[in-house]
């Protein structure tokens, strides 16, 4: 009899890692993968794991290459991914901007490193724009998902995968090199893989069926024209459903942190730092950025004298969180870009000083 | 012998000779005339009926003026971004080994912007079937010049001729693949009138047929007629592949059952 693995297990992993495992555990059937830093043990954990597993793993010759594995794995109807960082994200655009046009399911994950150009190796949360604002050419968006820990770098794989499936759509994991690079305890996802839904659409040879094909290419009269608009109601129905957040000490608070992935993780302790000294502080963490939890960041924007946003950039989710608040509360920034993660004190001192400026109104 | 009386047409009027195959749509194609697409799509469609591989056979259209074989050609066809295209068949074919993928691309799509996948493609061994169109030029973007453009050959974009000093001389794709380990079978054929159709046809026959076997990767080249930038008419395109384009581009098995063959 084949030993039973244990349910649920805690394990130590590293970030890069926990996104490998995650994937293996959604039922990822094909990895295309390009080295880079900081993601390199993703690559090497589906290089080591997949083949253990019978799946497909290849270290193909560019990210442009990679990526256009997984679109044709994809058209063939398999749970496909491709992995990097910044600069390999840049090539990818390319063919996540077909997957786009094209419909197909998969997951692309981010682990951020600073920029622009060759930048350096140090986390950053500076792809962001990129990230949720489209990425390549064309109208599209993006489903993307941002960790904080490595729980959820585990976790947020497989999710990725259920919403791929879903939505007929590519879907990013936008961490960073901190949370690439860092080990924590986690629990193992151990329920069966999000299903798979039919496949009516797949390329698997026309077998007592018409041939299909897989484009984003529509040259007839209105043709593309109706593409977008399918397009956008499918982003539409997204930003309906999946806008997902998390609130920390929100119910009486005077001034909130609008953070998210690295920036939220090390938010979390400052503003319990900061309601021991007396101020009253809370924490608003976008979990999809894209669709961005507008909505939510409204209602509390109503509830708290001011909001701050701190990100490893120079003020890129900055702009979603203006949009969303609507001037109803005014809104600061605290930015590190070029790859400094910043500190407890760093982020508790512009709380502080913010704070400072509304006292007695 | 073709008496009168026993020629074929005459033992029974019923009796069909020729017809479209089975794996080609009845979609008037948008080629020009006397183009080469169109004939490579028909051998294409005549053997996937023959070889009976049609419902379990997986295309990549390329970003040029193929790019909408798809509605020529009656199997299951990817698209793919320009150049992209021995990717996205790597990618089809490892989720689904057990089904026949070919790529059909031109040369700016495949030598050109697509020249690392192509060589990694067959390098890695792909059990996949590349059918590579070289009519020395981009024809879908208006003729301009590409990596096979032949030395002197007037394009928009080399208008006082292709220059080697500067932009380098005529890439010749299968001696370039014939360097790697990994290929098991690489021919160039002509399209330059009847004969050169029934070569192309027997060279995409045995790289199908080696495919079917997986026996590894497999690159078809096909000297083909762009008459449209070519600037001649059909009949003389012909001429211009065989007498312009085979000195350059010669023709001939380059790897035989992995083995290469030096000429
Ligand atoms: C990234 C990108 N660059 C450029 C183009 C424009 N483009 C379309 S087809 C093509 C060249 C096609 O030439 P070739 O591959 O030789 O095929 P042919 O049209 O001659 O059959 C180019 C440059 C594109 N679609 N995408
Ligand atoms: S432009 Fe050239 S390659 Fe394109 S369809 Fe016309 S003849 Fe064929």
């Amino acid at each position: 009899m084949a030993q039973q693995k244990p349910i649920s297990p805690r394990v130590l992993m590293m970030g890069n890692e926990a996104v490998g495992e995650g994937a293996i555990r959604a039922g990822c059937q094909c990895y295309f993968g390009y080295p880079i830093t900081p993601q390199n043990e993703l690559t090497a954990y589906m290089a080591k794991h997949m083949l253990e597993h019978g799946r497909v793993f290849i270290q193909s010759e560019s990210e442009l290459a990679a990526i256009s594995m997984v679109f044709g794995a994809a058209a063939a109807g398999a749970r496909a991914m491709t992995s990097s960082s910044s600069p390999g994200i840049s090539l990818k655009q390319e063919g996540i901007s077909y997957l786009a046009g094209a419909r197909l399911p998969a997951v692309i994950v981010n682990v951020q490193r600073g920029g622009p150009g060759l930048g350096g190796i140090d986390p950053s949360q500076c792809d962001y724009f990129q990230a949720v604002k489209g990425g390549g050419h064309g109208d599209y968006h993006c489903i993307v998902l941002a960790p904080a820990s490595v729980q959820d770098m585990h976790d947020m794989t497989v999710e990725a995968f259920r919403l791929a499936d879903r939505y007929r759509t590519p879907v990013m994991v936008l961490a960073d090199g901190r949370l690439g690079q860092m080990m924590e305890p986690i629990t193992l996802y151990a329920a069966p893989p999000p299903p798979v839904p039919a496949k009516p659409w797949a390329l698997t040879g026309a077998t007592k069926r018409e041939a299909r094909n897989i484009r984003s290419l529509f040259m007839a009269e209105g043709g593309l024209e109706k593409h977008n608009i399918i397009l956008q109601e499918v982003y539409q129905q997204i930003k309906r459903t999946e806008p997902r957040s998390e609130e920390i000490l929100t119910e009486n608070c005077d001034y909130a942190i609008a953070a998210w992935g690295t920036c939220a993780r090390i938010a979390k302790e400052v503003i319990q730092k900061a309601r021991a000294q007396g101020l009253r502080a809370g924490l608003f963490r976008p979990i999809t950025l894209w669709p961005f939890p507008s909505e939510s960041l409204l209602a509390l924007a109503g509830k708290v004298k001011a909001l701050l946003v701190v990100e490893m950039n120079a003020g890129q989710m900055l702009e979603d969180v203006q949009l969303a608040v609507k001037d109803r509360v005014p809104v600061h920034f605290s930015g590190y870009p070029g790859g400094r993660v910043p500190t407890t004190s760093n982020m508790l001192s512009a709380l502080t000083l913010m704070a400072q400026q509304f006292r007695g109104l | 012998m073709n008496t009168k009386k026993n020629h074929p047409a005459r033992r029974s009027k019923k009796q069909m000779l020729y017809q479209r195959p089975k794996s080609l749509t009845n979609v008037p194609m948008h080629y020009c005339a006397g183009c080469g697409h169109s004939l490579i799509h028909k051998v294409l469609a005549e053997l996937m009926d023959e070889l009976g591989i049609r419902e379990r056979t997986i295309g990549v259209a390329p970003v040029g003026c193929a790019v909408l074989a798809y509605f020529y050609l009656k199997c299951d066809i990817s698209e793919a971004a320009h150049g992209r295209a021995a990717a996205v068949a790597t990618g089809i074919k490892r989720a689904l080994p057990d089904r026949i993928v070919f790529s059909y691309q031109g040369d700016g799509d495949l030598a050109a912007i697509g020249m690392a996948e192509t060589v990694h493609a067959a390098n890695r061994g792909e059990n996949i079937t590349v059918i590579f169109v070289n009519n020395t030029v981009y024809g879908m973007t208006g003729g301009q010049m590409a990596p096979t453009t032949l030395v002197g050959q007037i394009t928009p974009t080399c208008p006082k001729g292709r220059d080697p000093l500067t932009m380098g001389p005529p890439i010749r794709v299968c001696e370039l693949l014939n360097t790697l380990d990994r290929p098991y079978y690489i021919e160039r054929v002509a399209l330059d009138g009847p004969q050169g159709v029934l070569a192309a046809k027997r060279a995409l026959r045995t790289a199908l047929t080696a495919q079917i076997d997986n026996k590894g990767y497999t690159f078809v080249e096909v000297l083909s007629p762009c008459p449209t930038y070519f600037r001649l008419s059909p009949i003389e395109s012909l001429r211009f592949v065989k007498e312009s384009m085979v000195p350059v581009f010669p023709v001939g098995v380059f790897r035989k059952e992995g083995v290469a063959i030096h000429a």
